[in-house]
């Protein structure tokens, strides 16, 4: 069945301004979109930029904008769209285009660096594995999830309005590590975050929820930490 | 541009990361990779990573490694699976260390759950020796190790891709490597270089893999002169979803899940009476495609059902999330109800670039190494995986031998000078890429590639013989003609994937020969390698490596080398 794709196109070395351009081709309903971008690429106009690797929502490479909202073109299928077949394709908006689908996510791993990414252990009395409550680690679970696609931070309406905002992915990551029962500096982590630029940016509009691949309740963690910096504000 | 470093390691999935982190601030350490880090296809990996840790039941590291002597169909080197075996509780205990966020039992421990092939007692029944991470074990420790990498300073180079090694009287000195977003040709001077570039899956038209799993590292290895090993042996995973080759976890039949032929038969039991559905990947491949042949496929066609139905909501929301999700996005069905429709993708070569236990780069059959070239992961053949690799295995394959071949580069740093770099070091490049972007040809990538991967998924897949054989080499001869006469599209030099893909498509044609030329070579059955007109396994001929050396003009010229035993003898293999 034929299918139309408007897709945004921009070539710094040869366009002054970005435009869209128009591409008809053949897809089954049950094509996911990337297939189709790939289409484009091998059969009609071999220019056209994305980014793509697993192509199944794990590697979180392809996050484009897809009929106005932000998806993984991986993770959508044809049939999941109810636009005549139609189709928009956008770059992640927020972001520094680089081409046409290609943006520059520096800045988004640049806010992930800064929340301490890593775990500082206590102390493992055993010569093993740290004992970890299986509650403990379900608790984190949904973070786990994350694939880094930059979904949530480019949908978040904050972030647009503040660039300075550490953003939903980094938060999440500063989450999943505040309540890793096996960490040592959590206090430090929390101070770290207790900023109006941190935390305290989320005006928790649930935007982030709404465009997560994974499907991440990221507005509820980035809630469980606001009540754990006021638990701690009220204990000190 | 010109770069300075000890160390230069292509690749940053679970191989790249662990040798980095290990080396840390010990040398002056640079990771170029293709694909952001946590892009690598090492994150797709799902169901877990094997140690006979014994937290859910009795298990040792001798079942661990007499397994992977099995599984490989005795062409494993036992010493390195030795190594792997023995090596993998304090790998796992590593890992937990620094943060990977393992399921737990009740008591607080790393949980683990049955896999394809591992067994307790030496093949009595399945035992549970993975541990996991739901079925996303691969993502959660390639972003572990990323993100020590980051703690370390470990300097990466994203969306680089490597073109060529620069030897200099016979050591490796450098990389020459193309930047994704300028086009500009990079030079790294170093005094060694490790590979750690993954896979190379997308040879065949149904794969597991992902788009960048191209083998550049393995086919670069061998056109400076370092032999492939083993290249014959390619897993077909059993389960991957149907027409899309999508990965559905062993897991799911480590959990329980069950495979069903058309007239609704648990089909294993008649093949691997003991171990069922958790007998290793070839045979269950091969016993899907003698089920086909017998007209036994769902509605007569070429895949089967998995199914997960009696296992409950629970263990498959928890336990298996990500494959649920990737059923009900990409089938369309809900493995809670209903079964998965699966059959064979490719997934894993078992082959690749020879090393030896260190992850130092062989040149010949007397584990001569090529001086200042190292590799590790799938790109590399230690071997550990033999014929066939067992589930869980390829993960801590990463680990153990990242591990050592990080240290093995710390020694070799300490223990050299930088060789002086040759004259010109990129001009071949530079040449290379001019004639591709000036050519006038009337090939694009596209057409060569899917010929190429259809003539592989239909000639050298599951079953092999001589004439399919031969008539996916007399294609692959074609194809590469063709592929002189390629011209790109795309003239710019910002991402430029028309080049790339080009670029990819001259490493997947040199592999796919290789492979094809070794399966003529083997003429006898043994673990992923099936030939039909030679249907035993012969340990009198063929109870040797492959191994295969760049030939520009008369293509690979095949050589073979000893297999090491060392506690077990080889005995017929059934499940």
């Amino acid at each position: 069945m034929q299918c139309h794709f408007t897709v945004y196109r921009f070539n710094p070395q040869a366009d002054k301004k970005p435009r869209y351009h128009e591409y008809r081709i053949d897809a089954e309903p049950t094509d996911k979109i990337l297939d189709c971008l790939n289409k484009i690429r091998w059969e009609q106009d071999a220019t056209l930029a994305f980014r793509s690797s697993c192509a199944h929502g794990i590697c979180g490479s392809d996050a484009l904008m897809i009929n106005g909202r932000v998806e993984l073109a991986c993770q959508k299928l044809v049939r999941d769209f109810k636009t005549g077949n139609n189709f928009v394709i956008e770059p992640l908006p927020l972001f520094e285009l680089v081409k046409d689908l290609i943006v520059d996510l520096e800045p988004f791993f640049e806010k992930y660096r800064q929340v301490q990414p890593y775990l500082k252990p206590g102390k493992n009395d055993s010569d093993k594995e740290f004992i970890q409550e299986a509650e403990n680690q379900e608790f984190i679970e949904p973070a786990l999830r994350c694939i880094l696609c930059a979904s949530c931070t480019a949908g978040c309406p904050i972030n647009r309005a503040n660039p300075d905002y550490l953003g939903p992915a980094a938060l999440l990551r500063a989450f999943r590590y505040i309540f890793d029962s096996r960490d040592s500096i959590t206090e430090e982590r929390l101070e770290r975050i207790d900023t109006e630029d941190g935390i305290w940016g989320c005006k928790t509009m649930w935007w982030c929820t709404e465009v997560c691949p994974k499907e991440i309740p990221i507005t509820k963690c980035l809630g469980q930490i606001k009540r754990a910096v006021k638990q701690k504000d009220k204990g000190g | 541009m010109k770069h300075q470093y000890d160390v230069i390691i292509v690749g940053a999935g679970l191989a790249g990361l662990r040798a980095a982190v290990e080396i840390g601030k010990d040398a002056h350490v640079a990771v170029l990779t293709k694909v952001f880090a946590t892009r690598s296809h090492s994150g797709a990996a799902q169901g877990g990573i094997g140690a006979a840790l014994g937290n859910e039941e009795e298990d040792h590291c001798e079942w661990h490694m007499f397994d992977t002597v099995k599984g490989s169909d005795y062409l494993g080197d036992q010493d390195a699976i030795e190594i792997l075996a023995n090596d993998a509780p304090r790998a796992i205990y590593e890992l937990e260390n620094l943060g990977v966020p393992f399921n737990r039992t009740s008591e607080g421990k790393i949980a683990q759950r049955a896999f394809g092939g591992h067994t307790r007692n030496y093949g009595e029944a399945p035992v549970k020796r993975a541990c996991y991470a739901a079925t996303r074990t691969g993502r959660v420790i390639l972003d572990t190790l990323w993100e020590q990498s980051l703690q370390r300073g470990i300097e990466f180079f994203d969306e680089f891709q490597m073109l060529s090694l620069i030897v200099q009287d016979g050591q490796c000195c450098g990389v020459v490597a193309y930047e994704l977003s300028t086009g500009k040709l990079h030079t790294f001077h170093c005094k060694a270089v490790m590979l750690a570039t993954g896979g190379a899956g997308k040879i065949y038209k149904t794969t597991s893999n992902a788009f960048a799993s191209t083998g550049d590292g393995m086919a670069i290895a061998y056109r400076a002169g370092a032999p492939l090993e083993d290249m014959e042996f390619v897993q077909f995973h059993p389960t991957g979803i149907y027409k899309l080759g999508i990965l559905i976890s062993e897991a799911a039949r480590g959990e329980g899940g069950i495979l069903l032929n058309n007239e609704g038969e648990r089909f294993m039991e008649r093949y691997a009476p003991v171990i069922k559905d958790l007998a290793p990947r070839d045979m269950i491949s091969r016993c899907m495609l003698e089920e086909m042949r017998a007209g036994r496929g769902i509605d007569g066609k070429d895949y089967f059902h998995l199914s997960l139905t009696h296992l409950g909501e629970d263990v498959i929301e928890k336990k298996l999330a990500e494959i649920t999700s990737f059923a009900r996005t990409y089938a369309g069905v809900d493995p809670v109800k209903e079964p998965i429709p699966v059959q064979p993708t490719c997934h894993y070569m078992m082959g690749g670039i020879a090393t030896d236990a260190d992850g130092r780069v062989i040149v010949d059959e007397k584990n001569t190494p090529f001086a200042g070239l190292y590799a590790a992961g799938e790109c590399a053949c230690v071997s550990v995986h033999g014929a066939n690799r067992l589930g869980c295995n390829a993960l801590l394959d990463t680990l153990v031998f990242g591990r050592r071949a990080g240290m093995a580069l710390k020694a070799f740093n300490q223990s050299v000078a930088r060789p002086k770099l040759p004259a010109k070091p990129e001009k071949n490049d530079a040449d290379m890429i001019q004639a591709l972007m000036n050519s006038t040809g009337k090939e694009t990538s596209g057409p060569i590639r899917a010929e190429l991967q259809e003539s592989m998924m239909e000639n050298v897949s599951v079953f092999r013989q001589k004439d399919s054989l031969n008539t996916a080499l007399a294609k692959i001869t074609q194809l590469k003609k063709r592929y002189q006469n390629l011209s790109i599209q795309d003239k710019g030099n910002c991402f430029n994937r028309d080049l790339l893909d080009a670029i990819e498509l001259g490493h997947l044609l040199d592999l796919a020969e290789v492979i094809t030329r070794g399966a003529l070579h083997r003429e006898e059955s043994r673990g992923a390698h099936s030939r039909e007109d030679f249907p035993e396994r012969d340990d009198k001929t063929f109870l040797a490596h492959t191994l295969a050396r760049y030939d520009a003009v008369k293509g690979p010229q095949i050589f073979t080398k000893p297999v090491t035993l060392t506690k077990f003898e080889p005995k017929e293999r059934t499940y």
